[in-house]
């Protein structure tokens, strides 16, 4: 392991040990936190007992479908912005007001539309998440040098197996870059639109339970998220860093 | 063996700027001229002349704005014919490919069955001194050796008419000239057709059968030399006698256009 890899470890094990000794001694008292080794013991227990593998189920799925959408619409809107530069010039003001916007503001309207089943959740979490492909996935079209673009026509490749085999390769790290933001978008997205507009998923059951004073589903739950999140980021930054080591940048 | 490969009449270029004003850039021509089936051809000129335009217009990456251009009898109007290899002077490996991937490259694209594939990209990466690099990423390799890569992606495609655009303008003079050599020995292996664009006179005296000396801009041949090599020869001929000869004859057709490329008078007879 790396020195820096140790660092890393020993601040990650020294907050978590701290907020152990706190809870232990009393200075944040066991309403409001129990202690993680408690939190880490209770995700264990509601594992095996399986009471939330439906909710869970559901908002895996919900992301899953959320990400994958907006990774494959933001792809190819990618592309054809990048290809019309009208379009562009008059998406561009949108893109850079866009992450000014809540989208959650639109949480009654989207109900109204569609109800309060999966769609508006799944909706909210592809509209944060597709703007991110689409805005990231340009940065990196835009990188692709001219002459990749006139050896693309020298091998007499038409539009769709440019995109394919030369700008969006060229392009991969930074779609990647855009990816990345999707996993963390459509799970916010999705998680959030389940605190106010649901009655299932993880989200309404860590509501559920915080009005419910019930700590010990509360606390493993948002363990249980913070775990996949971070998870999935990672195996993408790595993959990010290969494909990055490869062209000889690091 | 004298037949025309390619064949250019009154080929002009004119570009309209990009800022809405409808001026127009008067680039290149009018350029009349043949290519001889299996003859090295080099264009010398001053910068901004035009050469890579010329270039452009015989791969079918852009089209001439007026004159008519003919690649084995057929007319190359915007698009890249079947059979024409060009190399750039710009880096153009694919970052995210090995070095036998980016040789494979068109391969794949022309649908080669495997075997032949296969046997082909070896070929090449031996041809080429880079056998040792297959599985290497270009990131990895020297510029020369990158430049190598693109060549060798051009000549596994066995083109009957392959175009240089300044290939080795990025390169050192030691490389270029053991380069040039190589260039030399796969012209006369693959019996193809080759233009070279350079603004290095020595590059073009050293390699060439005819030397195309163009105008400044507008670039229109004014003279072409014949350097009357045998098909046998290499880097070592830039000390034959007539090797100066030649480099001078180019120098003073171009000194007058390069001034002018400059914006300066020409300031008397030319030494």
């Amino acid at each position: 392991m790396t020195r820096v890899a140790c660092y890393r470890l020993v601040l990650v094990l020294g907050a978590v040990l701290l907020l152990e000794l706190l809870c232990r001694v009393g200075v944040i008292d066991r309403l409001t936190m129990p202690p993680p080794s408690q939190i880490l013991a209770d995700l264990w227990l509601m594992l095996r007992a399986g009471t939330m593998y439906p909710a869970m189920a559901k908002t895996l799925a919900n992301v899953v479908i959320a990400f994958s959408t907006a990774v494959a619409a933001g792809l190819a809107a990618g592309v054809a912005i990048h290809r019309w530069n009208a379009l562009r010039l008059g998406l561009d003001p949108l893109f850079a007001t866009y992450y000014a916007v809540p989208v959650f503001a639109f949480y009654p309207l989207l109900i109204i539309l569609f109800g309060l089943g999966d769609t508006p959740q799944i909706l909210i979490g592809f509209m944060l998440a597709v703007v991110a492909v689409i805005m990231n996935t340009l940065n990196g079209l835009d990188r692709v040098s001219r002459v990749l673009m006139k050896t693309a026509r020298i091998h007499r490749l038409g539009s769709l197996a440019t995109a394919l085999k030369i700008t969006l390769p060229c392009a991969a790290p930074y779609v990647l870059t855009g990816v990345k933001l999707a996993v963390a978008y459509a799970f916010i997205g999705i998680i959030g639109a389940e605190f106010i507009m649901s009655r299932t998923g993880i989200g309404y059951e860590i509501s559920f339970a915080y009005n419910n004073f019930d700590n010990a589903t509360m606390y493993p739950l948002i363990l249980l998220i913070l775990v996949v999140s971070t998870a999935v980021n990672t195996a993408l930054s790595h993959w990010e860093k290969v494909l990055m080591r490869r062209r000889g940048q690091v | 063996m004298s037949r025309a490969h390619v064949f250019l009449r009154d080929v002009t270029r004119i570009f309209k700027t990009a800022d809405g004003a409808g001026r127009e850039v008067h680039a290149l021509g009018p350029v009349s001229l043949e290519l001889r089936q299996g003859e090295f051809f080099a264009v010398v000129g001053p910068s901004g002349c035009g050469k890579s335009t010329l270039l452009d217009l015989i791969a079918g990456l852009s089209r001439a704005t007026s004159g008519s251009i003919e690649f084995e009898g057929r007319a190359i109007a915007g698009d890249v014919p079947e059979g024409v290899g060009v190399v750039f002077q710009e880096d153009a490996c694919f970052p995210w490919l090995t070095v036998a991937d980016n040789i494979a490259f068109g391969l794949r694209q022309a649908r080669i069955g495997t075997d032949d594939r296969e046997r082909r990209v070896a070929h090449a990466l031996d041809l080429m001194g880079l056998a040792d690099f297959a599985a290497a990423y270009p990131a990895q390799l020297s510029g020369g050796m990158r430049q190598r890569v693109c060549i060798a992606r051009t000549l596994v495609l066995q083109p009957r008419l392959i175009l240089l655009d300044e290939p080795f303008g990025a390169l050192d003079q030691q490389t270029r000239l053991l380069m040039g050599d190589e260039l030399l020995r796969l012209w006369r292996d693959t019996g193809a057709t080759v233009l070279l664009i350079t603004h290095a006179l020595d590059e073009a005296a050293m390699l060439a059968d005819r030397i195309g000396v163009m105008s400044s801009r507008p670039g229109r041949i004014l003279e072409i030399v014949e350097t009357h090599w045998p098909r046998e020869r290499d880097s070592r001929i830039v000390a034959d006698a007539s090797f100066g000869e030649i480099t001078g004859r180019l120098w003073r057709s171009l000194r007058t256009e390069s001034l002018k490329a400059l914006g300066k008078s020409t300031g008397g007879t030319p030494a």
